[in-house]
């Protein structure tokens, strides 16, 4: 599996060198892009390790978190993922993440910023207890201003309340 | 102040010279006539402090037989005016087609416009002919002139008369900059709804709200304003970062409001005036939820810490917070009493959202809401009568029920609305409207019997509506 991941992201690695380099000379030149120069090394350059990319695709689906209607307590299922996230963190000490709290559609505005930041605290503080460091956590709530699924039904709900970590550097 | 919007005094000053060749019947101008006027005091009580149950405003459909015509204003020369390209007298029948449209949207009158009305000379305004109208089947009739001054302000005179009765019931009138025109037809409009109805007036008023652009899982929010017609619409900010949950401060100088502005979710408060804004506090934690208090001296929000949710209070000019709650539930929002005196808010201590009134130092608080379902975002009424909420129960509704938590009744049935804000006499509730997959909204109003419910006219998607204060 792991291997399989590593293949695509090679190639989209190796795509989107390409297009850089195809770049009109006029455009000043992308301040992150600095990587790609001609490294001596033959290893294939995938997702920077540490990066917000690499992470996404190492987790799998486990960067997010799902939580029940007006609830924000952590499940089993829950806790198997942030274990993974928290192995992942603990591996790069040198990252941070940020986690995002979000609600479905079914709920006040107000309500929902608050009940976001609930989520993600609790997300943030299940990480902190397996030993990430709590410096390194951030939180913030989107309440229901940022769905992933856009339908109004039970299905889409279910996917909107959620806690999503992502790695910022 | 910029504006010399002042009702009834300015009008013995300015009307009567210029008037001096029409017999003005202007012996005292405040009160125009001894006999009382038909006007309904029975729909007042109806909205009393306690057991408001259904009995409600049972009166409003005599209202709608209640004809108003409102020809176009008379000019005493038509002249240029940066008001309108055409001149005076066209500014004359713009005055009335707004007057008209204010009386029209609201349910309570059968108003007739100018455009299928004769057009009344100048030396009638004072002196209607009055065969002209008895013969239309109105009961009421408005009329006005608007004249130009060589420095361009502009004076409206308005003045409502009973037909059968052939007599002036009240008279208004006001000068304004060119600019500033509609808002004469509104004070107009303002004066004959007052007069009719026994009610303090509210078309004279702005609206603050987030407009709404984009699919559902990309919206764009900006924070815009209008007057409470729709018109003068200005978008405030450009949508870059997600702007919410806006509320006008009572002098219509500032704008508090939520924005992700630099990523995080924090109050800021927006001058209207210079454009520039500032954040509300220092804290590094999420802050949301602003509310002003009814002198405009305080700001009430919401923060989380560590993932709780509390209601704090910071004065305009800045200085340290005070916690208002303590609670390890989301406590959040909050609406002060007309007085100032206490604070309506929500919280889910319970179990689930409900909504609590405390004194506004924090202390003594206790629910109110013993309703099934959760019920959210209580808005105390400006006449301190009412509370507005949303009631969830699967959809959400728009629901009031007076300050000791009885009466409730709902005023919408939709799949989602939400958010009431107050019209300024607290007669008038608007909330936002949300469509089911599409997350499309809209800004919706609903008189207090429920029955006159109707859109209002926005360039594009809108929520999230703050109605602010009469303008002075």
């Amino acid at each position: 599996m792991k291997y399989v991941v590593t293949c695509m992201t090679v190639a989209s690695a190796i795509a989107l060198a390409g297009c850089s380099k195809k770049a009109p000379e006029s455009l000043p030149p992308a301040p992150t892009e600095t990587t790609p120069a001609p490294a001596p090394t033959p290893t294939p350059t995938g997702p920077v390790p540490g990066s917000q990319q690499h992470f996404h695709q190492a987790m799998m689906g486990q960067d997010v978190i799902y939580f029940d209607t007006d609830k924000y307590d952590i499940d089993g299922e829950d806790m198997a993922a942030l274990r993974k996230q928290a192995q992942y963190l603990m591996q790069y000490p040198n990252i941070s993440a940020t986690v995002e709290g979000h609600c479905d559609e079914r709920g006040t505005r107000d309500y929902n910023l608050a009940l976001g930041e609930r989520r993600a605290n609790a997300a943030k503080n299940y990480l902190v207890s397996l030993g990430v460091p709590a410096s390194r956590l951030s939180t913030i709530s989107y309440g229901k201003e940022r769905p992933v699924a856009m339908g109004s039904n039970p299905e889409a709900w279910a996917k909107n309340r959620r806690a999503v970590t992502i790695v910022v550097n | 102040m910029i504006l010399r919007i002042s009702a009834a005094l300015s009008l013995a000053l300015l009307a009567t010279p210029a008037m001096a060749q029409t017999s003005s019947p202007q012996a005292s101008p405040e009160q125009s006539v001894a006999q009382a006027p038909i006007t309904p005091d029975t729909t007042e009580p109806a909205q009393s402090n306690e057991g408001g149950l259904s009995i409600v405003v049972s009166d409003d459909n005599d209202w709608q037989d209640l004809g108003v015509a409102i020809p176009a204003f008379a000019t005493d020369r038509n002249v240029p005016t940066p008001a309108n390209s055409d001149g005076t007298a066209a500014l004359g029948l713009e005055l009335a087609r707004v007057i008209t449209a204010d009386l029209k949207n609201n349910g309570l009158f059968r108003p007739v416009g100018p455009d299928v009305l004769p057009r009344p000379e100048y030396g009638q305004i004072t002196s209607p002919a009055w065969s002209v109208w008895t013969g239309r089947s109105v009961d009421m009739l408005v009329h006005g002139y608007v004249r130009a001054a060589a420095d361009d302000e502009l004076t409206v005179g308005c003045y409502l008369y009973d037909v059968a009765l052939e007599d002036q019931l009240a008279k208004g009138g006001w000068v304004v900059k060119p600019s500033d025109w509609r808002r004469a037809a509104h004070k107009c409009a303002d004066m004959v709804y007052s007069r009719l109805s026994g009610e303090d007036p509210f078309f004279d008023s702005k609206i603050a709200y987030i407009a709404e652009t984009g699919p559902k899982g990309k919206r764009v929010k900006r924070l815009a304003i209008m007057d409470s017609d729709g018109a003068n619409h200005r978008f405030i900010t450009n949508g870059q970062s997600t702007a919410l949950t806006p509320r006008y401060s009572p002098d219509y100088q500032k704008i508090v409001y939520l924005s992700y502005m630099n990523g995080n979710p924090r109050i800021y408060i927006y001058d209207v005036g210079t454009g520039k804004q500032h954040l509300v506090t220092e804290s590094k934690n999420a802050t949301f939820a602003p509310r002003w208090s009814p002198d405009g001296k305080y700001i009430l929000y919401s923060m989380a810490s560590g993932g709780n949710t509390d209601i704090y209070r910071v004065s305009v000019s800045g200085g340290p917070s005070v916690r208002l709650t303590d609670n390890p539930a989301i406590d959040v929002g909050g609406s002060y009493s007309p007085d100032g005196s206490k604070i309506v808010f929500e919280s889910d201590r319970s179990g689930k959202q409900q909504i609590y009134v405390m004194n506004a130092d924090g202390t003594n608080q206790r629910r109110i809401s013993f309703f099934g379902g959760a019920s959210a975002t209580p808005e105390w009424s400006p006449r301190g009568d009412l509370i507005a909420f949303t009631h969830i129960a699967g959809n959400l509704r728009i629901a009031v029920m007076n300050p000791s938590g009885g009466g409730m009744r709902y005023l919408t049935n939709s799949w989602q609305d939400e958010a009431p804000t107050w019209s300024p006499n607290g007669r008038i509730i608007q909330f936002f409207r949300t469509q089911p997959n599409s997350g499309e909204t809209s800004l919706w109003q609903v008189d207090l019997t429920g029955r006159n419910e109707r859109r209002l006219p926005t360039p594009v998607g809108a929520s999230d509506p703050a109605w602010g204060p009469v303008l002075p």
